[in-house]
């Protein structure tokens, strides 16, 4: 009777300490450019060897132009992070994806895409949003740099286990809606806080029915309500996703393999210490309109009475106000979230013989090389640049705004990301959250629109 | 070794925000630093200074009456980006300890990780000392690790905290120190656990 999260959790304890704090060994870790350099300088002090290496894979994104990026890069403080991370990975013997290499990317759109996540691991990387990698059926999360250091240190971090809880969504998700719309609306029910402490698995038919892509991006954004993290039970869509993937296991090595993960999903008679249900068919195109990836409303409704006063007030909104007809500056599409294939196809199959908007500045960022290529060679960027768009190079981006695109202060911008803290797109900017379909309705028409009026 | 915590008694700086999230404790463009330290003066950067970089009189950090070295908080304090630099930058400008009534994971984990105490306290206890602080600016907060209290103008609240990490905090120790200490028992469960 155990869940999906415990067998994997369990399988990987190399000592439990009093108080649920473990010893979990960590069979994977991605790091980037950002959140490494200070652990690196902890092990040099420490005068500690990287203890597993080949474990290790590092993927510069957070900081890194979206043009252009056969030139140096012009930031002096982010070259010098990117070189940091090149020098520490050449010292230490670890697995480095430069930037215009085949496998480079976002590290949660790259990694799985390359087949170094799988399903029963135990994945961390130095960034929050290392539950997307959970789609894939295994235990991923984020943690500190202080965590970082312990994993290159000993491949080991020190935990408290957290519980594990499950969201069901059954049903099916209507005609215009997608994965985004799905877990805006959770978050939007569940609330900021509503899932910490647990690590969240989700199930029930609505999920059964998404692609990996798809289910990459619900994963992603469970840490979004406080989660630990979020898994989805490996199943044949998992093992065809991976099947040929550049480092998924071969022959006979992966008849095994798919052996092995046939047994992860939770038992029938699993217990959860939480569990939420919801019914897809009611899940709308959604969008937010506060500061917090909880407040997402379906995108024809009108702002609740009881929103945060403070949020409106730096959103330059107000309370009974409907969003469809504002003014939209900016539209991004890309991050870990969504920029997948499968998103850019969305966003293209709108602009699909339309313009982009008079005043729209648009940012379409692919989530890594392999996105860039495919898109390029199934139309995608031929559709994006006719409508007027151009097909970026892949990394965060807009998400968090480390490098030069930025959304002015005061200015409104659809993004297709995880948060809209005050700021996270640049000091001022305001950030509407939602999936592709909405964004692409926005970049065509200069203003928040229900997509299903344009498709 | 760091430095231990054993009890701490210091009037609060009052934020009384929920969902304080960690790109509001340090906005990203602050993170291309590739040491630990210098990040205690971006403190909540966007709120405590306007773009032209002048101190917002009307935030609690530019509030001479406000001083002291506990952090109180709204509910979900922490959320969001895992970056420590979060931990780093409250601790950077003199905080050993912040109070809410609820932490995000990651950023208890990175507090502890760095010698600050996250201390959860129920929710009526905290406003409380918001009340009285608005009050009396100098009303101190006792914040006692070994017996795992606070205590507040004569009343007391338990805290948890595993007791593992008080171990640590009480006697200086980190997580790598112990790790380490066990590099032979991970050697053997490799061996046994071929993945």
């Amino acid at each position: 009777m155990n869940t999906l999260f415990d067998k994997i959790w369990d399988a990987h304890v190399v000592e439990a300490l009093p108080g649920d704090t473990h010893v979990l060994y960590i069979d994977r870790q991605y790091i980037h450019e950002v959140t490494s350099p200070q652990a690196f300088e902890g092990l040099r002090r420490r005068g500690v060897p990287l203890f597993r290496p080949g474990q290790v894979t590092a993927i510069p994104d957070h900081n890194i132009p979206t043009l252009c990026q056969h030139l140096p890069v012009a930031d002096p403080l982010s070259r010098a992070q990117l070189d940091t991370l090149e020098r520490n990975c050449v010292a230490h013997d670890i697995s480095l994806f430069r930037i215009g290499t085949p496998h480079h990317g976002i590290v949660h759109v790259a990694g799985p895409e390359s087949g170094l996540t799988l399903p029963g691991m135990t994945i961390v990387c130095g960034d929050s949003h290392t539950s997307t990698h959970g789609a894939l059926g295994c235990v991923a999360f984020g943690i500190g740099t202080s965590e970082v250091e312990m994993a290159l240190a000993t491949q080991c971090i020190l935990q408290p286990k957290p519980r594990p809880a499950r969201v069901r969504v059954e049903g099916r998700l209507p005609a215009g809606t997608c994965a985004k719309d799905l877990i805006l609306h959770v978050i939007s029910r569940i609330g900021t806080a509503g899932g910490t402490g647990y690590f969240v698995e989700f199930a029930g038919t609505a999920i059964r029915a998404l692609s990996l892509e798809a289910r990459m991006t619900v994963c992603n954004m469970s840490i979004e309500m406080g989660a630990r993290g979020g898994m989805i039970a490996p199943d044949d869509a998992t093992f065809d996703y991976l099947r040929d993937r550049p480092f998924a296991p071969r022959g006979a090595a992966w008849e095994r393999a798919i052996e092995r993960w046939r047994a992860l999903p939770s038992d029938d008679d699993a217990r959860f210490d939480a569990e939420f249900t919801f019914d897809a068919g009611e899940i709308a195109p959604m969008i937010t309109y506060g500061t917090n990836p909880a407040t997402g409303i379906p995108v024809t409704a009108t702002i609740p009475p009881a929103a945060d006063p403070q949020a409106l007030a730096y959103m330059g909104l107000h309370a009974g106000e409907p969003l469809v007809g504002k003014r939209v500056d900016h539209v991004f599409v890309g991050s870990c979230t969504n920029g997948r294939l499968e998103d850019l196809r969305a966003f293209a199959s709108l602009v699909k013989g339309k313009r982009r908007a008079p005043g729209v500045t648009a940012w379409i960022v692919p989530g890594s090389q392999e996105v860039e290529r495919r898109a390029i060679a199934e139309g995608v960027r031929d559709t994006l640049e006719a409508a007027g768009f151009v097909l970026r190079q892949p990394g965060c981006s807009a998400c968090l705004a480390m490098n030069e695109d930025k959304v002015p202060p005061g200015k409104y911008c659809v993004a297709t990301s995880n948060r809209n803290f005050e700021g996270r797109q640049g000091p001022g900017a305001r950030t509407f959250l939602a999936g592709p379909l909405v964004a692409a309705a926005a970049a065509v028409t200069g203003e928040i629109r229900d997509p299903r009026e344009l498709m | 070794m760091r430095e231990r915590f054993i009890t701490l008694t210091s009037p609060v700086v009052p934020l009384e925000r929920d969902n304080v999230d960690t790109d509001q404790i340090i906005p990203a463009r602050f993170l291309k630093a590739t040491s630990r330290e210098g990040f205690g003066d971006k403190l909540f950067h966007d709120w405590r200074y306007d773009s032209a970089g002048c101190p917002r009189p009307d935030f609690v950090l530019n509030d001479p009456t406000h001083r002291g070295t506990i952090l109180a908080a709204g509910k979900n304090f922490g959320c969001g980006s895992s970056r420590e630099h979060a931990a780093w930058a409250i601790r950077g400008a003199g905080f050993r300890a912040v109070l809410s009534p609820r932490f995000a994971d990651i950023f208890r984990e990175n507090a502890l990780n760095n010698g600050l105490l996250p201390v959860q306290l129920p929710a009526p206890f905290l406003e409380r000392v918001f009340t009285v602080t608005r009050e009396r600016p100098e009303a101190a907060v006792t914040v006692d690790l070994e017996r795992q209290e606070v205590r507040f103008e004569g009343e007391t609240a338990p805290f948890d905290i595993p007791p593992y990490r008080k171990r640590c905090l009480l006697q200086g120790f980190d997580d790598i120190d112990y790790l380490l200490s066990i590099r032979d028992k991970i050697i053997l469960f490799e061996k046994q656990h071929a993945l």
